[in-house]
């Protein structure tokens, strides 16, 4: 059984201009260790997928529609406040994008981890100190007890970035989602966070689930992609297989954005328009307005996910012509 | 380890506060004010309400240092004593004002299906003016000093917990609040951890100048005749009973004026410099 099945997952939001759909039918899982990366523009719904696994999408205005979450068998969308509750921690935990903001300024980085045990674990004052610096020191934080009462603008943005990952992590969570975690920090930064991220997989053992819009990191940390477009998912498949072989006309655009060294560009690619408003999609495959394969066809219906490899699925109804 | 100790919000605070001059005068000036409160037994052991036809219109002197009123009775003991009515009121309001604000405000910024409801009360108290509102509560309650605090905790409550209220709001949207609902936090422990903490230093501030208010108010109803009855010694009774002595004997209503005005200003000065310590959007423009 996988740790984190989603299956035709809808979600909506009520808007001024009346109910506007994020993600549908979204479907995908995740097995025990694994990291999945899911990219997509910002608008694509990826978000909103996470946030309705953490279960804190803001209802209202939100609303899931359809589809059910099941994570180690049970459906989360069916659990109690309270039992979803319990489970954010020690069986999901996330770290958000913004490192500069996610840590509360008037208390030391120290008392917000050992919060965040003590919400959990009914451990002593002297225990959970000790749990966290040790945690401190696994995420690579230097000389880590004196750190504990530094206030986070003592600290710059990779420290920061690598003391919110303590925070995720003090639970041993069994998934973690990262959403966009190296978005913020410079390059080296970065990296140095992947590594950590990886090195922290292989250590305990939890799944990753990396939204993300850089294809560059989900070429160096996944083990397998979700393509989502305009709150669908349009190509999954193996990290390899979307490299060398991308189906989708998205996908194949995504990828001939990102630059070479060895071809010598005066441009770069870029797919032409945006990604459209949700309440301006247009009819049948939402990429039609923008794909450079469309055909009249193509706005008839919306194309469903079609197997092509082991693995390897891709929406569109022009793959075969194209490929 | 010293250098990093000091990094704490609050140390910076108090040493910012320490360099403000205006806020040294002010915490003078109601220390004097708190001072003359604690110690009114000590200072004043005459009795305010002790009558000496024969000693009447005395002006401030050596046997009386404020003189005394139409009565005779010491002007120096019974503004004493009036300070300690003062504080007292005043603390008193700000302190359920403290508690019930941050209840009603954080209540309706963080529950928002309790916002409507609870703001159109809110509002609804608001729309009256002070005063006024006051002095109908002092007429259904009654005037004693406990019915004062009560009419004066009742105007100034939705002041501030539509303070708290508006904090609340902008903080449940941070990204630390949201971080710490992802790992596991319940309501409970984000008002009191994430948001309460955020949100005290526009209350602080609030609460300082609403100290002011408070005693201005209970002056004013005292001098209306709405307050406290006489003869307690409140600042407002002894000026409205001065008033009609204004031309022979200005003391009586000029001395209790005067007290009014330093604990007024101290306790302005006070908030002044809090807010310009606490306020991060003017600490930017300095």
């Amino acid at each position: 059984m996988s740790l984190l099945t989603v299956s035709d997952l809808t979600t909506s939001f009520q808007t001024g201009g009346g109910e506007v759909t994020a993600v549908e039918n979204v479907s995908f899982s995740l097995e025990k260790g694994e990291i999945l990366g899911i990219v997509g523009e910002s608008g694509s719904g990826k978000s909103v997928t996470a946030l309705a696994i953490m279960g804190l999408l803001p209802r209202p205005p939100a609303r899931i529609r359809g589809g059910s979450i099941q994570f180690e068998g049970q459906d989360l969308l069916k659990l109690s406040d309270r039992s979803m509750q319990r489970l954010r921690g020690p069986g999901i935990a996330m770290v958000f994008q913004e490192p500069m903001t996610s840590l509360n300024p008037v208390f030391t980085v120290g008392e917000q981890i050992m919060e965040t045990i003590r919400a959990h674990e009914n451990l002593s004052q002297k225990d959970s100190f000790g749990r966290a610096v040790e945690m401190l020191e696994k995420v690579g934080i230097p000389s880590a007890s004196s750190r504990m009462t530094d206030y986070p603008h003592q600290l710059s943005g990779g420290q920061r970035q690598r003391v919110m990952l303590a925070m995720a992590l003090v639970c041993r969570p069994r998934l973690l989602i990262a959403d966009e975690p190296t978005t913020a920090l410079d390059v080296t930064i970065q990296a140095q966070i992947l590594e950590l991220l990886m090195d922290l997989r292989d250590e305990f053992g939890m799944a990753i689930m990396m939204i993300t819009h850089n294809m560059g990191v989900i070429a160096e940390t996944a083990d397998r992609v979700l393509v989502m477009y305009a709150g669908r998912v349009v190509e999954q498949a193996p990290i390899s297989r979307l490299f060398d072989h991308p189906l989708h006309p998205y996908t194949r655009g995504l990828l001939s954005c990102v630059p070479t060294l060895d071809q010598d560009q005066e441009r770069l690619i870029a797919i032409p328009g945006s990604l459209p408003e949700p309440s301006r999609r247009p009819p049948g495959c939402r990429f039609s307005s923008r794909c450079l394969s469309a055909v009249p066809a193509c706005s008839e219906a919306i194309p469903a996910l079609e197997t092509f490899e082991p693995g390897h699925a891709a929406a569109c109804i022009r793959i075969r012509d194209i490929a | 380890m010293t250098e990093r100790k000091r990094a704490s919000p609050f140390r910076t605070a108090m040493r910012r506060l320490l360099h403000h001059r205006l806020f040294i005068l002010g915490c003078v000036l109601f220390g004097i004010v708190l001072f003359v409160a604690i110690a009114a037994p000590l200072i004043a052991r005459v009795d305010p309400n002790k009558l000496a036809m024969r000693a009447k219109f005395r002006p401030p002197g050596a046997d009386f240092i404020f003189g005394t009123d139409n009565f005779g009775r010491s002007l120096w003991s019974r503004v004493v004593w009036g300070a300690r009515l003062s504080v007292l009121i005043g603390g008193a309001v700000v302190a359920i004002n403290a508690v019930l604000g941050t209840a009603i405000g954080a209540a309706a910024g963080y529950f928002r299906h309790l916002d409507n409801g609870l703001m159109r009360i809110n509002d609804a108290l608001m729309a009256f003016p002070a005063v006024l509102l006051a002095i109908a509560v002092t007429a259904v309650l009654g005037p004693s000093v406990n019915d004062v605090i009560i009419a004066l905790a009742i105007v100034y409550t939705p002041r501030t917990a539509r303070i708290v209220r508006s904090s609340v709001i902008v903080l449940r949207e941070m990204e630390y609040v949201q971080a710490a609902r992802a790992a596991g936090a319940g309501h409970w422990r984000i008002l009191r951890h994430h948001i309460l903490p955020n949100a005290m230093a526009p209350l602080i501030v609030q609460l300082s100048f609403l100290f002011a208010y408070a005693v201005l108010t209970e002056a004013t109803l005292s001098f209306l005749g709405v307050g406290a009855v006489p003869p307690t010694p409140t600042w407002g009774n002894i000026m409205a009973e001065g008033r009609q002595y204004m031309t022979d004997a200005p003391w009586i209503i000029t001395i209790p004026g005067a007290a009014l005005m330093i604990t007024v200003l101290g306790l302005n000065l006070l908030g002044d410099g809090l807010r310009d310590v606490l306020d991060p959007r003017l600490r930017i423009q300095q």
